[in-house]
């Protein structure tokens, strides 16, 4: 039972990351419809300048939550900057364009995006200083970190401040008029354009703050990390029911839990041998203590997209999600 | 109507060139220079990946080769009379097959004598068959997978020690000093990491270890709690992972959080001392394995001149290629030629001391016994505890003991490593 | 116009000049025979899905799964792994029907999605084909995963073996050589196929789908049925292309199939000009002598400039690919060789 609680946070902190990042893919495509293919470098990019900040404070002898607070600190401007910038350069000028241009456009600056970082930060796996000190509670058996808990909060706390940002500024109700209809939008007296800009800014700053979390938590930052998160925030957007802020939460908490729990238990449910009549026919394999496993945790990876492919076809609109109208 | 101007221009440049291509016969490389030249250049390939994730190992193993070189046309040898000039062919394959075997065409194209790499099993066995074709010998300094030499060329060698040398090391050194009831092997779904952790298992159960089934990550997988709660579930006391130190460290370090009190073991993709930086103060105390002997052990010497030439530290595999360009030199003295038909033979029966111990192939082109050096992670600092030699474990303090008398002989004053020296 | 008139006496200049090219290369260096045969390889894979992307408008960011699973089949019915030896004859058409297979497979539930989420599927699915391919070793060795398959035969015709030097009425003829040839005659095939479709009624099926598929059904096309025929051509393209490469490899491993091959692929067909045969071509060519370009170039330059090599060649290749896509999308929407439905549209588009 303790090692289920223990798998069950695993995922949670997980799911956060996740979850944090599919915010911003989330806000993005409610309001113009688009995939930012290069949120994910936004998230590698938070990630790098404050790995830089940290290593250089680190060293002058700071306590250790005053160079993470100023990591962040420093991250999340210049996030904001390059999603202005990304926006600005790649994606408004073809905001009437068919709708294939500013995903191709999105994947370009994706690569363009990673390439750079490769230059300033090196290819190689860089190593957080290891700063903060290590807190464990125990919970039900299981042992939950520190900074477990703080992204978990964070997590939380970053979901409600966006969710009263959409439904209680003025901002957000343009934001949300925006998403409904930019045209009768600019009618109204709505800055379409500034609405948007504003838009990516935001969820580039959701993204650098990921980005120093995946790094302190995980201890490691690579130009290559924003790809694959990427793709499973998106996941966890879709999953959700993309365009809407609760629902990158819960979809971002869903697919780490299920991550968590696959990797963790799948091994066992698909190994043949645990099954009599099965552990006969496979004879020797099975024989003193052997194994049949069919899929284990070598097929981590492939839930993500079983999940993203799953929800698209059967429910489109995810687990929160309105019904979207056929926009294409 | 451009394209038929083109196309005019490329008939044209086509026909100029074709009676050139036809006539071209297939010369043996090299040696055809004119007598009467003093000297003569011979051309040393050398392949890695210079750009890509791995750029780094494939500059250090480039770096090794070089200093081989540099230090062979320092000591001026005569080759059939003349003097030769070696000069180093550096190719990148971006550790990409597909590039993998344009270089090695390349090489062929540049009648190189002999070639050095290439870096990865991935680009080295679909290129083995291009050189084969041509006849030209290639030693990788770094290629594990023991595919490689099971092909059946006879141009193919290989000076390190293969994933199922290496892993039978490190798992009979578990065996023998941790006793461990069950073990838990992990790797990061490569052809190193699956090669070496295959080896690992087979291994353990040959000793009545029970392993868990095999959890696999990949070789950028940052999370690994999912499946160390799984082994802390099923109570494992050891952990082998097959991969590199940049998911390696964070492993070990998950591991250790979740409060695994399992001994940790690595293969030499993990054996370096970044683990520290990686996995902190839980790097302390994990075990890992470096095919050949410590540097300490083999060779003083050549860290020096790689230090003094480089201005860095060799990183992992420098060693081996700095041996396997020696021994293509080596070959060619003995065989008084670098024509790859005539040294060729004198290059499968060497017995040769280089900077990662000694060298001698075996039938396949394999390394001959290669020593294994089992490490332990020390107040930060990875310290050798083992020598493993053909299943055999000797203890480190033993080992230099037994070896004293090598030292001594080593500072003998050469510009090339000190070869024969322990010819049996 | 006088195309007519020109067309086929430069047809005929091309046809020599191809015919006489390797030779030219081989000149130069074996090895740019190799890599012309890869530039052709590649122009297989980016009209393949030129049929999917250029044609139907679909955009598929899993193309290179196609590939791998031509490349696996051929390896595995023709090297010691399952013992298996068939000749490439066999193996090609079994090779395409298969990967045509998948591509049903991946068309089928993906069927009702729009543009951009079919394209995050499409990913999702070369990514599952890659971890599987990586996977299959355990618990039943089928695929040898991330060690690869080695020792895969070559192409034989007769006692001509594809992977030696042969002379022929004194001509020395390198393996690369004779793949060089093979290639030709596969790629005029399909070339052909990809032209003969555009001026089909399945071609005109497709176009009326990309442009608007409501009313493209209402006009009475089997939306379906075409979009699935769009999945099922353009993969089994791909499976040829796998085939070749696996042949002329004589070792794959999933390595060679991740998801940058993918986008490579997809950006030669946007670059060059989705739906235009020529253009797609172009895009290919461009592409895949880039990085050869640069390797010559991009060294020596920064050698002279600065001392030493700052940005690696590989990497200005990736700056010049992502750059290249934002350019193109933002100034020639249509490619670089548009065809000429595709323009008109476009700028039309880009005006209201």
């Amino acid at each position: 039972m303790d090692i289920f609680v223990q798998q069950l946070i695993n995922g949670l902190t997980l799911g956060a990351v996740y979850a944090v990042v599919a915010l911003g893919y989330t806000m993005v495509y409610g309001i113009i419809q688009l995939i930012n293919f290069a949120h994910g470098e936004l998230v590698m990019i938070g990630a790098m300048v404050a790995f830089t900040v940290i290593n250089l404070l680190a060293a002058a002898g700071m306590p250790p939550l005053a160079v993470v607070l100023i990591g962040t600190a420093c991250a999340v401007p210049v996030c904001m900057l390059v999603g202005y910038l990304m926006e600005r350069l790649a994606y408004r000028p073809l905001r009437q364009a068919p709708r294939l241009a500013p995903l191709i456009s999105a994947i370009g600056v994706s690569i363009v995006l990673q390439h750079l970082a490769m230059l300033v930060w090196s290819r190689n796996v860089l190593a957080f200083p290891q700063i903060i000190p290590l807190t464990t509670y125990t919970f039900a058996g299981a042992i939950v970190t520190g900074v477990q808990l703080t992204i978990l909060g964070l997590c939380f706390s970053m979901m409600a401040g966006l969710a009263l940002l959409v439904y209680r500024t003025r901002l957000g109700t343009a934001m949300r008029a925006t998403a409904q209809n930019p045209q009768v939008a600019r009618l109204m007296g709505v800055d379409v354009n500034r609405v948007i800009a504003a838009t990516f800014v935001i969820g580039a700053a959701l993204g650098a703050v990921a980005g120093v979390m995946f790094g302190t938590y995980y201890g490691v930052a690579q130009y290559t990390m924003g790809s694959v998160l990427g793709l499973k925030a998106f996941a966890a957007a879709v999953l959700g029911g993309i365009g809407n802020v609760p629902g990158a939460m819960v979809g971002g908490l869903v697919l780490g839990v299920v991550e968590a729990l696959g990797a963790g238990y799948i091994g066992d449910i698909s190994d043949l041998c645990r099954y009599g009549p099965l552990a006969g026919a496979l004879g020797e394999r099975c024989a003193d203590g052997g194994h049949f496993v069919l899929f284990g945790s070598n097929y981590q990876d492939v839930f993500a997209f079983v999940v993203l492919i799953l929800v698209l076809v059967f429910r489109p609109s995810g687990l929160l999600g309105e019904r979207v109208g056929d926009r294409a | 109507m451009k394209s038929s101007k083109i196309a005019l221009t490329l008939v044209a440049v086509a026909v100029g060139l074709i009676g050139c291509g036809k006539e071209e016969p297939k010369k043996p490389p090299v040696t055809q220079a004119p007598p009467a030249a003093p000297s003569i250049e011979i051309k040393i390939g050398h392949v890695g990946p210079l750009t890509g994730g791995i750029a780094h190992l494939g500059k250090d193993n480039e770096n090794g080769a070089r200093l081989a070189i540099d230090e062979a046309n320092a000591a001026k040898i005569k080759i059939d009379g003349k003097d030769a000039k070696f000069v180093l062919v550096a190719e990148d394959d971006q550790a990409d097959p597909k590039v993998g075997t344009t270089v090695a065409q390349k090489l062929v194209d540049a009648k190189v004598a002999g070639v050095v790499g290439h870096l990865n099993s991935g680009t080295s066995i679909p290129a083995s068959p291009i050189y084969s074709q041509a006849g030209i010998p290639v030693i990788s300094g770094s290629a594990t997978n023991p595919k490689l030499t099971e092909q059946g060329f006879k141009t193919q060698f290989r000076v390190v020690g293969r994933d199922d040398q290496q892993g039978p090391a490190i798992a009979s050194y578990l065996a023998e000093t941790k006793k461990p009831k069950l073990v838990a092997v992990i790797d990061d779904a490569t052809a190193y990491g699956e090669g070496i952790a295959n080896e690992v298992e087979k291994t353990l159960k040959a000793a009545n270890i029970k392993v868990l089934p095999r959890e696999k990550g990949t070789d950028k997988t940052t999370d690994w709690k999912a499946i160390l709660t799984k082994v802390k579930g099923k109570n494992a006391d050891a952990v082998f992972y097959g991969g590199m130190d940049a998911t390696g460290g964070p492993l070990l370090k998950q591991g250790r959080e979740l409060g695994l009190k399992a001994v940790f073991s690595f293969g030499d993709g993990a054996c370096t001392d970044d683990m520290t930086k990686l996995a902190g103060a839980s790097a302390e105390g994990l075990l890992c394995s470096q095919a050949g002997l410590p540097p300490q052990a083999a060779d003083k010497k050549f860290l020096d001149a790689y230090k003094k030439k480089f201005n860095v530290d060799p990183i992992l595999y420098a060693p081996f290629t700095y041996d396997a360009a020696n021994l293509l030199i080596e070959a060619m003295k003995r065989a008084n030629s670098a024509d790859p038909a005539k040294y060729l033979p004198e290059l499968t029966k060497l017995n040769f001391k280089g900077a990662t111990g000694n060298i001698a192939f075996d039938e396949k082109g394999d390394r001959k016994d290669a020593e294994m050096t089992i490490f332990t992670m020390k107040d930060g600092k990875l310290a050798p505890i083992a020598i493993v030699k053909g299943g055999k474990t000797t203890d480190y303090a033993e080992f230099m003991k037994a070896a004293a008398p090598a030292p001594a002989a080593a500072p003998a004053p050469a510009a090339e490593p000190a070869k024969d020296a322990a010819k049996k | 116009m006088n195309r007519g008139k020109l067309l086929w006496p430069g047809v005929a200049l091309i046809a020599v000049a191809l015919l006489l090219l390797p030779f030219a290369l081989s000149f130069a260096g074996t090895a740019w025979v190799r890599i012309a045969n890869f530039a052709i390889l590649y122009v297989l894979l980016a009209l393949g899905l030129n049929i999917v992307v250029g044609f139907a408008g679909l955009l598929d960011l899993g193309y290179i799964a196609f590939y791998a699973v031509g490349a696996y089949v051929y390896a595995l019915l023709a090297s010691p792994q399952f013992g298996l030896h068939l000749p490439f004859w066999v193996i090609l058409p079994i090779g395409a029907a298969v990967a045509a297979m998948f591509g049903v497979m991946l068309g089928a539930p993906t069927l009702k999605l729009r543009g951009d989420y079919l394209a995050i599927v499409t990913l999702g699915f070369g990514e599952i084909v890659r971890i599987f391919l990586n996977n299959l070793s355990q618990p039943v060795n089928i695929t040898r995963g991330p060690q690869g398959i080695a020792g895969i035969d070559p192409v034989r015709i007769g006692n001509v073996d594809f992977s030696r030097s042969d002379s022929l009425l004194g001509v020395v003829l390198s393996g690369p050589m004779k793949y060089y040839y093979l290639l030709l005659l596969l790629l005029l095939a399909i070339v052909l196929i990809n032209l003969r479709l555009q001026n089909s009624r399945i071609g005109r099926a497709w176009e009326a789908i990309r442009e608007d598929e409501v009313a493209a059904r209402a006009m009475g096309i089997d939306t379906t049925g075409m979009k699935l025929l769009a999945f099922a051509m353009g993969a089994s393209f791909g499976g040829v292309g796998g085939g070749m490469f696996a042949a002329m490899q004589g070792f794959i491993s999933p390595e060679s199939f991740v998801l940058v091959e993918s986008v490579m692929v997809v950006s030669m067909v946007v670059l060059g000009g989705m739906g235009n045969v020529p253009g797609v071509i172009l895009g290919a060519l461009l592409l895949s002598f880039v990085p050869e370009i640069l390797r010559w170039t991009v060294e020596p330059v920064q050698q002279a400039l600065f001392g030493k090599m700052l940005v690696e060649p590989e990497v200005i290749r990736m700056l010049i690919f992502g750059l290249a896509l934002v350019l193109v999308m933002l100034f020639r929407p249509a490619g670089l060789l548009p065809s000429a439905v595709r323009k008109r549209e476009l700028t039309h588009d880009r005006a209201s």
